[in-house]
């Protein structure tokens, strides 16, 4: 059976004012299965949220796209939005940080999960009414608050409320963009529960984007770990936590404070991204890495698939390879 | 009771909700948030102290009354003696040198057009300090110095724009040291940061802390607070359910509210997952405070009295202090 989602290859490019060009996504690719939790991972900056809104179609105009989007085998990035349009929202659909954005502000939300479930033909007049009442209940607002206005709900109950208008026509793959950020941790609980909730009852695919690496750690099954636009190291969350191959992975778990551990040394790295308006010579992270050596600075490394299901982007991983 | 730099005693800070037109017409009676309901805490030099809590616990408002950026309807706040609520309008200045704020966000808090030697240069103009021209020049890199960002002719000359998150918010440090403050106050200083560059700036208050300025760190962020801060005080709905050590209070919580909240923090150890105690609803709205323990709707072990008895912070067995009826 095909993978669910495959993503190949994929590069972004976006037209600056300058006249320059910024290469956001620099040859990005995973796999999604059928009902698995996959964490996109990385600062801000590393092109995750890039590549979430291209499998989607959603880039600006400004943005120029390349490589393949393979859905259950179909390249839906081939012909641009006449392939990707009949699978947005239908197969794969998303949910944005700030939830006010995604929602309509002079609408109930129950209304505009009723537009939504009519536009896309799934069900309509009474039935679409009762859809929605029933895919509210599903992310926990009673049905009766489904006539309320998004500024009468609280943060947590408009993230809730998009994502029970990301579900309406049943994806089997949701999306999720920085869901919990800019929510109390209680209310990050909540919604992090109702995501696996979710996952387990309706057998939907996550793709989690986010820098909070223990949020991943929590919900997901794999990483994808992202720096300057190229996929640094991807695997199994445990093996990820527990046997980093790639210097950043693990500096980037070590930089994180943990309640488990309130002696070890909270590690900062030092210095910035690089810039991605301009080529790069080497392995983007060269600088700021703390194992770094004369090939890093002039050869860019592959990503190299390791035992145990898990690539590396690093000259050190190779050596032990071979 | 020893005198520490920072005394909160008992501060109440309310604020008016407005009672649109109909309220106003039907002379319904005015009604007021109590964001800050009896809160006692103190900082001492080379100290940092954390108040965590969600959104809506009070942390903010009680910052900002230390700061006098808001007044306090009771209570009061000793610094270094004096009382900060009944400081007059011409005393209120030297408080405020020695009272210095850190923002959440450096991307907000510096002015885009002034370059790095403005913007830390600015504060001793405000304040008449610094005397000579060489004499300021002389504070601000010595201020630059003390963020590490070093060597100070590297940034002096840069605009906001130049630097990256963690730069930024080092140069607004910056500008709060070139006053020599005795008390820091910094609101969420990391979580507009890059996970990567957020320790360095953590380590960098550490440092200053340890240099002997008392800090009082306003944070969401359980994780941040436990690793970094000498004592902790657990607020919800302007209340400190819980405070003590830093470690004592992460090891050996008392109080329900702060259980739950450990309990939920994610960590980075994927075989750690244990689901936690995931409250139900959301804190409620403090214009309508639960009666008794104000905890006890969301409460899981709450018990009959809980609805009518209000709990103190009071010592537990465990050393630190907690405020619920059942420890």
């Amino acid at each position: 059976m095909r993978p669910l989602l495959q993503v190949e290859d994929l590069h972004v490019w976006f037209d600056l004012a300058d006249g320059g060009e910024l290469h956001a996504v620099q040859g990005v690719g995973f796999t999604l299965e059928r009902g698995e939790r996959l964490g996109l991972v990385g600062e801000s900056g590393c092109g995750k949220t890039t590549t979430a809104l291209a499998v989607l179609g959603l880039l600006p105009p400004s943005a120029s796209v390349a490589g393949r989007i393979l859905l259950e085998g179909e390249d839906v990035l081939a012909g641009g939005e006449a392939t990707i349009r009949p699978h947005r929202w239908v197969d794969v659909a998303i949910v944005f940080q700030g939830a006010m954005n995604a929602l309509n502000p002079v609408r109930t939300v129950g209304a505009q999960i009723v537009e939504a479930l009519e536009l896309h033909g799934v069900a309509h007049g009474a039935a679409a009414r009762a859809e929605a009442g029933a895919l509210l209940e599903a992310v926990g607002i009673p049905a009766r608050r489904g006539g309320r206005f998004p500024h009468e709900l609280s943060g947590g109950m408009r993230q809730r409320a998009a994502i029970a208008m990301a579900l309406s026509c049943k994806p089997k793959v949701l999306i999720a963009d920085e869901p919990t950020t800019a929510l109390d941790v209680m209310v990050q609980a909540q919604i992090l529960e109702l995501l696996d909730g979710l996952c387990r009852d309706f057998g939907l695919a996550l793709v989690l984007v986010t820098h909070d690496l223990p949020v991943v750690a929590q919900l997901c099954d794999r990483g994808v770990v992202m720096y300057a636009g190229r996929v640094v190291e991807q695997g199994p969350v445990e093996v990820l936590y527990h046997d980093p191959q790639h210097p950043y992975t693990r500096l980037l778990f070590a930089a994180t404070p943990d309640l488990d551990d309130l002696e070890g040394p909270v590690v900062s790295i030092p210095g910035a991204p690089p810039r991605l308006d301009r080529p790069l010579a080497g392995c983007p992270f060269a600088p700021r890495c703390d194992r770094v050596f004369d090939r890093c600075t002039v050869e860019a490394p592959a990503l190299a698939a390791l035992p145990s299901g898990r690539a590396a982007a690093c000259h050190l991983t190779e050596a032990v390879v071979r | 009771m020893s005198t520490s730099l920072l005394e909160v005693d008992d501060l109440v800070v309310r604020y008016p909700v407005p009672r649109g037109i109909v309220g106003t017409i039907a002379r319904r009676p005015p009604t007021s948030v109590h964001a800050v309901d009896g809160v006692s805490f103190a900082v001492g030099a080379g100290e940092m102290v954390a108040l965590v809590g969600e959104s809506g616990c009070g942390k903010t408002s009680t910052a900002q009354a230390v700061m006098r950026l808001v007044d306090a309807e009771g209570g009061a706040i000793r610094f270094e003696g004096r009382d900060v609520t009944k400081a007059s309008v011409r005393t209120l200045r030297p408080l405020r040198r020695r009272i210095q704020m850190v923002y959440q966000d450096p991307y907000e808090s510096l002015d885009p057009r002034l370059r790095v030697r403005q913007a830390v240069e600015e504060p001793l103009a405000i304040h008449r300090l610094g005397g000579s021209r060489e004499e300021r020049a002389r504070r601000v890199r010595e201020a630059l110095e003390r963020v590490e960002l070093t060597p100070p002719e590297l940034y002096l000359e840069r605009y906001p724009h130049e630097l990256s998150g963690g730069q930024r918010q080092r140069v607004a440090i910056a500008a709060a040291l070139v006053l020599e403050p005795a008390l820091l106050v910094a609101d969420e200083p990391v979580s507009m940061l890059d996970v990567s560059v957020r320790a360095g700036v953590l380590s960098l208050l550490d440092g200053l802390k340890r240099s002997g300025l008392a800090i009082l760190m306003i944070t969401h962020d359980l994780s941040t607070a436990a690793r970094f801060a000498d004592r902790i005080a657990v607020m919800y709905l302007g209340r400190i359910v819980e405070e003590g050590p830093a470690a004592a209070v992460v090891r050996s919580p008392q109080h329900p509210y702060t259980k739950a909240l450990l309990s939920v923090v994610p960590r980075r150890d994927p075989r750690e997952r244990h689901g936690g105690v995931v409250l139900r609803g959301e804190t409620p709205d403090a214009v309508r405070i639960p009666s008794g323990c104000r905890f006890h709707p969301r409460c899981p072990v709450a018990e009959g009295r809980c609805r009518v008895e209000e709990p103190l912070l009071e010592p537990t067995a465990a050393g630190h202090r907690a405020a619920c009826l059942l420890t």
